[in-house]
């Protein structure tokens, strides 16, 4: 009896979680499908993804989302990968900078957006200084609606500050798990810093650095907050239309169309990543 | 100077450096906040601040709707943890002390909910809300929170208790106790840090989610809502008090927590 209840006590453990996912997740999933099938009168149509593709702020939200997901992904691991690489050096005090640079972790996209308007609006501290140190005569319009490079620069920065901690703390992680003998045999053999990082470290961190990107770009994909903080509706994004459709058009079909499509790229993104960067650590293997 | 010592600078130059790009906006929103209302304007402004002030912070507090959208934000947190521990601590106890069929499986479900974009499900989330008159209610806004939370929590409480030894409850069991005693009189009090620190990644992966809180509530916002509902009127002062705001609780959690940042977002 007693052998019996412990055979099945892990999976009453674990039924509350899978329960709730399935509540939350995947009958949200089914129901986002058919709303957006669903014609607002009633009956199947492709009305809703045909209005979708149709409006006129959907090819800006598609090419900017993807603008901004292809400049700051590669930014953020660059940028990760030095912080990760300093770390893991473990100079005296690298405990407290890895403290420093994981604060952002903790920060919204909307008040990371907040923090940095303070640096890039007319009157704030980037053109306070560049004034001050008598680069300009007059403040310039970095977030205005006719400088889409500015507010993108903007955008960039401010989720390359804020997103970096994530991808640090994954890489870091990864290469805890990289014994320390590899670094000191490849100092046996001679390699400098920039080879041992390239031939030694990032092989073995691939498998990281592949979450990573997965995880960065699905995020991506969600970019919203923040660019509603520095551009307002200058600059559309796909998640943002999502948005706008259900809270201030009110019409949940189109907002619905607008998920679908988000959690089909996210889908298509980590396939091809997978594929991609799996098939390559096949090869290394061979 | 000799190579090492070239090398040793470097290296902090580098820290440094990276040290003060992380920290310099934390350090203008501060003084932005701090600026008396009628200087938020002042151009140029100095790096250094000439004055101080409150009345920029109070401005934003008793502006129409923002302590209710703070106590809204706590509870939807509260809220969120409650019901994350309560569903994911038997899941992380699990996963610490049984080999089961399909725990692998499992773990891969907890992994895919990590990544997975919860928050766009909010759109469907409402309009089923609004059939079963939960909509602009604060618990559908933590149920959706806690999905988000939930595979953190599995994942940290899962290695707390591989963490606290099998063999602690084992002599409590053979001493007497029923396997619920043992778990609730030696491995649960062991692991309460370490439960304390999912409670508090919750309260931030709460506190500061916007997507989700502002497609589902419209009168009973939480704060991120709140604030992002009123971008597009405010004054830059609501703005720069609110951004510090937020920022602020965030930063105290992160540093409590900060042994525990590896096994939240380090595990794959």
């Amino acid at each position: 009896m007693r052998a019996r209840t412990e055979r099945f006590l892990p999976f009453a453990l674990l039924l509350p979680s899978i329960g709730f996912l399935g509540l939350l997740i995947v009958i949200p999933m089914v129901q986002a499908l058919l709303l957006a099938v669903m014609a607002e009168g009633g009956g199947l149509s492709a009305e809703n993804f045909q209005r979708m593709f149709a409006d006129v702020n959907f090819s800006d939200a598609w090419r900017n989302t993807l603008l901004l997901l292809i400049l700051i992904v590669p930014l953020q691991l660059v940028l990760a990968l030095c912080m990760a690489l300093l770390i893991n050096s473990r100079f005296r005090g690298h405990g407290f900078f890895l403290y420093i640079y994981a604060i952002p972790l903790a920060i919204s996209d909307l008040a990371a957006g907040i923090l940095w308007l303070a640096v890039f609006t007319e009157r704030g501290y980037l053109n306070s200084t560049l004034q001050n140190a008598g680069v300009i005569t007059q403040p310039i319009l970095f977030l205005s609606f006719d400088n889409l490079g500015g507010i993108l620069t903007a955008i960039v920065i401010a989720e390359s500050w804020r997103a970096t901690a994530i991808v640090l703390i994954i890489l870091i992680a990864g290469l805890q798990l990289i014994p320390r003998d590899f670094f000191e045999a490849a100092d046996l053999f001679g390699a400098n810093r920039l080879r041992r990082t390239v031939h030694v470290v990032l092989p073995l961190l691939r498998p990281s650095l592949q979450s990573a990107l997965i995880i960065r770009t699905i995020f991506a994909f969600q970019t919203f907050a923040v660019v509603f903080a520095l551009a307002g509706r200058n600059m559309p994004v796909l998640a943002g239309e999502a948005y706008t459709w259900y809270a201030t058009n009110r019409n949940e079909h189109i907002a619905a169309a607008y998920a679908v499509l988000l959690l089909g790229l996210t889908i298509v993104a980590t396939v091809v990543y997978l594929r991609v960067l799996g098939l390559r650590e096949a090869e290394v293997q061979r | 100077m000799n190579a090492r010592v070239l090398d040793r600078s470097l290296l902090y130059g580098a820290a440094v450096f990276l040290a003060v790009w992380v920290l310099v906006p934390f350090y203008l929103i501060a003084i932005s906040a701090f600026t008396p209302q009628a200087k938020i304007f002042d151009y140029p402004k100095p790096l250094v601040p000439t004055s101080f002030s409150t009345d920029t912070m109070q401005f934003f507090l008793e502006a129409r709707g923002v302590l209710p959208s703070v106590l809204n934000s706590l509870l939807v947190a509260v809220f969120t943890i409650i019901f994350g521990l309560v569903l994911g601590t038997p899941a992380g106890y699990a996963l610490a002390r049984f080999r089961f069929r399909g725990r692998e499986a499992f773990q891969v479900i907890v992994l895919a909910t990590k990544m997975f974009p919860i928050a766009i499900l909010s759109i469907p989330l409402a309009v089923t809300f609004l059939q079963l008159g939960l909509y602009d209610n604060l618990v559908s806004v933590a149920l959706v929170h806690t999905a988000m939370a939930l595979p953190f929590i599995i994942l940290v409480t899962g290695g707390v208790f591989v963490a606290v030894s099998h063999e602690l409850e084992e002599a409590a069991q053979t001493l007497g106790c029923s396997r619920w005693g043992a778990f609730l009189r030696v491995a649960l009090p062991l692991a309460l840090p370490g439960l304390a620190a999912a409670a508090i990644f919750t309260f931030v992966i709460s506190w500061n989610e916007v997507f989700a809180a502002t497609i589902l509530t419209l009168r009973t916002r939480t704060l991120p809502a709140q604030v992002l509902a009123s971008l597009a009127t405010s004054p830059l002062a609501y703005k720069f008090a609110g951004g510090l705001f937020m920022v602020l609780p965030a930063i105290v959690f992160i540093f409590l927590i900060r042994k525990y940042l590896m096994n939240l977002w380090g595990s794959r």
